[in-house]
């Protein structure tokens, strides 16, 4: 490899890593902060990569980004309030969403299951526009990646702080205590899952953007990707504040997509993404299980050591 | 004023595990009363107060707060004047947000979109500092790194921190150990009094069931069985209750977790 090669891989790591990064935060503000685990992702992904690509190919590159959010926020609203006014498990709630969204999601893209963007004006050739032929030539796409980043991180790190956002924390905290306080915790959650989806629809968005594709399948297993992610960046920085943590959660997105660049140069398939982070969700989920679990079952087959008889 | 009106509640109604817990409760509570509350496991004590505070609606019956019809209301719409604490220190606060965090939430007030501003976080520090346990330093310690009695001080705080028109205390105390039990009871009536509130106080303690507040009430089986103040209160001893509990209900007073002394 060159060095040109190299910096291309980690050129597009950091780009991969900062647009998934987006759902990340996302799963940051649902799973970490109203510790729902929202399984339409997936397909909040895809509407925002489908509404995006839609209004992009309509001649609006930058109202595209809006649009998608704004579906998001839509999605958002649907999953919390079925698992809020219609007394469906939050699982369930989010499958249904999923489900459903398939449909959804078809008929954005006009009924077909691939929109192509090759020839079209997005925010990425927006920006590329402003940077050929100056140093930052060949760096557009990180640029609109971290711009996002950088806003949502931004914004969470204000809005966790407010009122609301506190009342947010508190939900998945004790959502008991929300009572106490004559808070809501339908109204947290629900405004809740709608920023978090919007911040996993502009993810979708741009990834479709950025790689001029919208596919009805782009969103599958993005629920798992983006935990595994959350959960290395999670064991980075355990004991942080709300920013730091949030900035940990873009990280891990990060380390995640070089692991799996990695795998793809020792010659490991692409196909095998999925189970890598299955295999990562899972494990990471498990660890503090198992770190209770393995020391009592070591006592039930070497009683020895107990008695600190470590010769048996 | 605190109104309770033939107030009942069954649990499981229909199935081998039905429980009548309230039966006809007529419970009228005047502002600055600070009634003590004892009775026997499963009397229905918790029972009352879940009911008072909207954690369910009764089967019958009707609860009036200042003149006002509360019956229907919502929970977390109460609790703007209902605080309420429970023996589980860990009920009423967030334990992964600090101990500002939380008081803060609970202060309400403001937009939902501003942020605490500099004189808010100095008088709930200040409130912090009047609890007299040395907190004021941790303001930005997470609630769940704090001990029971302390945590305790912090959820007792958050109650009142807008004075409330009643205060619920299910036994707050008797998961502490005896010194911070003894030092939040201190907190609890220093609070009560300096705000004037009306309080409604369920206890395991005999003695405190008679030297706190002004009045007490006595529960069996879903029913209040003795209700003493003034002059009626005065002079009573933890022997004068059992007995009378024992003549009420022709069995001893019995609780696993009853301190005689
Ligand atoms: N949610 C519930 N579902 C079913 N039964 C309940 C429920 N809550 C209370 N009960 C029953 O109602 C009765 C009264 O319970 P309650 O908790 O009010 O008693 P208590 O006076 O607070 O007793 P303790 O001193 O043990 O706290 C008990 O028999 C209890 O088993
Ligand atoms: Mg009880």
């Amino acid at each position: 490899m060159t060095l040109s090669d190299i910096i291309n891989v980690i050129r597009s790591v950091t780009e991969l890593g900062l647009i998934s990064s987006l759902t990340v935060l996302a799963l940051y503000l649902s799973y970490s902060m109203l510790n729902v685990c929202d399984l339409s992702t997936d397909g909040c992904f895809t509407l925002g990569a489908a509404v995006g690509a839609v209004v992009a190919l309509s001649g609006h590159p930058y109202l595209s980004i809006i649009a998608a959010m704004a579906a998001g926020v839509a999605s958002g609203f649907v999953t919390a309030f079925l698992q809020t006014r219609m007394g469906i498990n939050s699982l369930l709630a989010g499958i249904i969403v999923n489900t459903g969204l398939y449909s959804v999601n078809i008929a954005v893209m006009g009924g077909a299951s691939l929109l192509n963007m090759n020839k079209t004006v997005t925010v990425f050739t927006k920006v590329k526009a402003l940077f050929d032929h100056t140093f930052l030539d060949g760096w557009h796409k990180v640029a609109v990646a971290l711009i996002a980043v950088a806003a949502v991180i931004v914004f969470l790190s204000v809005f966790l702080k407010t009122r609301l956002g506190l009342a947010i924390r508190a939900t998945g905290d004790n959502s008991d205590m929300v009572r106490y306080s004559s808070i809501n915790p339908v109204f947290t959650t629900t405004v809740g899952l709608c920023v978090a989806n919007a911040f996993t629809a502009l993810s979708g968005c741009l990834l479709a953007q950025y790689q001029k594709l919208s596919d009805i399948n782009m969103g599958q297993g993005m629920v798992t990707v983006a935990l595994a992610s959350l959960l290395i960046g999670g064991t980075l920085f355990r004991r942080c504040s709300v920013k730091v943590r949030a900035i940990g959660a873009v990280i891990g997105a990060i380390i995640f997509r070089a692991v799996y660049a990695l795998a793809l140069n020792l010659q490991m398939p692409a196909y095998m993404l999925k189970l890598v982070s299955a295999g990562i969700v899972a494990a990471a989920i498990s660890a503090p299980y198992l770190r209770k679990h393995i020391p009592q079952t070591m006592k039930k087959y070497f009683p020895g050591k107990e008695n600190g008889d470590v010769r048996a | 004023m605190l109104e309770l009106r033939k107030v009942n509640k069954t649990f499981n109604p229909g199935t081998v595990n039905e429980k009548k817990a309230l039966t006809d409760i007529d419970l009228s509570v005047a502002d600055g009363d600070f009634i003590t509350i004892i009775g026997s496991n499963g009397a229905g004590k918790s029972t009352l107060f879940n009911a008072t505070s909207g954690a369910f609606l009764p089967d019958s019956g009707r609860i009036y707060l200042d003149g006002r019809d509360i019956t229907y209301e919502p929970d977390y719409k109460r609790a703007k004047y209902i605080g309420r604490l429970f023996q589980d220190p860990k009920t009423g606060t967030a334990p992964s947000m600090t101990v500002e965090e939380n008081l803060t939430l609970a202060a309400g007030g403001g937009r939902w979109l501003s942020l605490p501003r500099r004189a808010e976080r100095e008088a709930l520090r200040e409130r912090v500092a009047s609890l007299g346990l040395g907190l004021e330093d941790r303001m930005n310690t997470p609630v769940g790194l704090l001990s029971g009695g302390q945590r305790q001080a912090v959820t007792l705080l958050m109650a009142t921190i807008n004075p409330p028109k009643v205060l619920l205390l299910d036994e707050h105390t008797a998961a502490l150990d005896p010194s911070a039990a003894e030092k939040i009871l201190e907190v609890t009536e220093k609070t009560v009094r300096e705000q004037g509130l009306t309080c409604l106080m369920i206890t395991h303690n005999m003695r405190s069931a008679l030297s706190v507040g002004s009045r007490t009430v006595m529960m069996r089986d879903g029913s209040i069985i003795f209700d003493a103040q003034g002059a009626g209160r005065d002079g009573l001893t933890v022997d004068d209750l059992l007995r009378r509990f024992r003549e009420a209900s022709g069995e001893t007073l019995d609780n696993d977790r009853m301190l005689l002394s």
